[in-house]
């Protein structure tokens, strides 16, 4: 599970030269947490089940990260 | 004083031998942004900073114990019916003949820990925001473990693991702003 909100992305510099097939957008990952400096009372909460599986209480604080996504 | 329970912070499944894996997780085993340097770090930190921060810093430190023994559980049943030549052919052979099937605190490269990669400064604000970069660094660290991993048990647990980061960093931050909030107030003692 990966939220799209929590990611940024550029376009790098590209050489004609460039040795590998060059990649021309780059995504990085902008967690959550960096955009609460204090986090307020009384947020939804997940089930203790889904907080042990996500491991967040607070669904807010989840971004996911998978392979899948390709960021490196 | 810790009172131990006899289980795993969350479930760690392992249903393959592949030690090469075991030899990646070793970065957060015994790396400069591991479990174990998160743990020592804090636990060691907590003596010296603002009351109001102390229990912060041990409550995160004891969690990052947990995640050590879920890496080493990892490492373990990921070692433990590999062959030496296996071994080998996954970098562990000078691992191997030091420590046999045994688990040691080193990074993926084989660089023995030390504490060199964590620090103590005495001032909170310093303390804090290493140990702000610290998280974001095991965030990371997760990132590339999860990127270059193909077992589906192993990723699960990382994944876990790596959202535990994102909570202690905005932890750490609200002990900044906690601090923040001492600013010229008029105290009477
Ligand atoms: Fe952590």
């Amino acid at each position: 599970m990966q939220n799209p909100s929590y990611r940024g992305s550029y376009k790098p510099f590209v050489s004609p030269r460039d040795p590998c097939p060059p990649i021309t957008i780059k995504y990085f990952v902008l967690p959550p947490q960096i955009f609460t400096n204090f986090q307020q009372p009384g947020l939804p909460q997940n089930s203790p089940e889904e907080a042990l599986m996500q491991g967040s209480l607070w669904p807010k604080f989840v971004d996911g990260f998978s392979r899948e996504e390709g960021i490196s | 004083m810790w009172v131990y329970e006899k289980k795993l912070l969350y479930p760690v499944e392992v249903t393959t031998c592949n030690p090469m894996l075991a030899r990646y997780l070793m970065e957060q085993y015994g790396g400069a942004d591991g479990e174990l340097a998160a743990a020592l770090r804090y636990m060691n930190q907590r003596y010296t900073v603002p009351d109001k921060v102390i229990g912060l810093l041990t409550d995160i430190s004891t969690e990052e114990f947990s995640h050590l023994e879920m890496l080493a559980t990892m490492i373990y049943k990921l070692t433990k019916d590999a062959t030496p030549e296996q071994l080998e052919k996954a970098g562990l052979g000078a691992h191997f003949v030091n420590h046999g099937h045994s688990l040691f605190y080193e990074n993926a490269g084989g660089v023995p820990f030390t504490a060199t990669y964590i620090q103590s400064k005495g001032d909170p604000i310093a303390d804090l925001y290493e140990d702000i970069a610290a998280e974001e660094k095991a965030r990371a660290t997760y990132q590339w473990l999860i990127d270059i991993s193909d077992d589906p048990g192993i990723n699960d647990a990382l994944r876990f693991l790596r959202e535990r980061e994102n909570i202690h960093s905005l932890r750490f931050r609200e002990a900044v702003e906690l601090l923040k909030d001492e600013r010229d107030r008029k105290k009477v003692f």
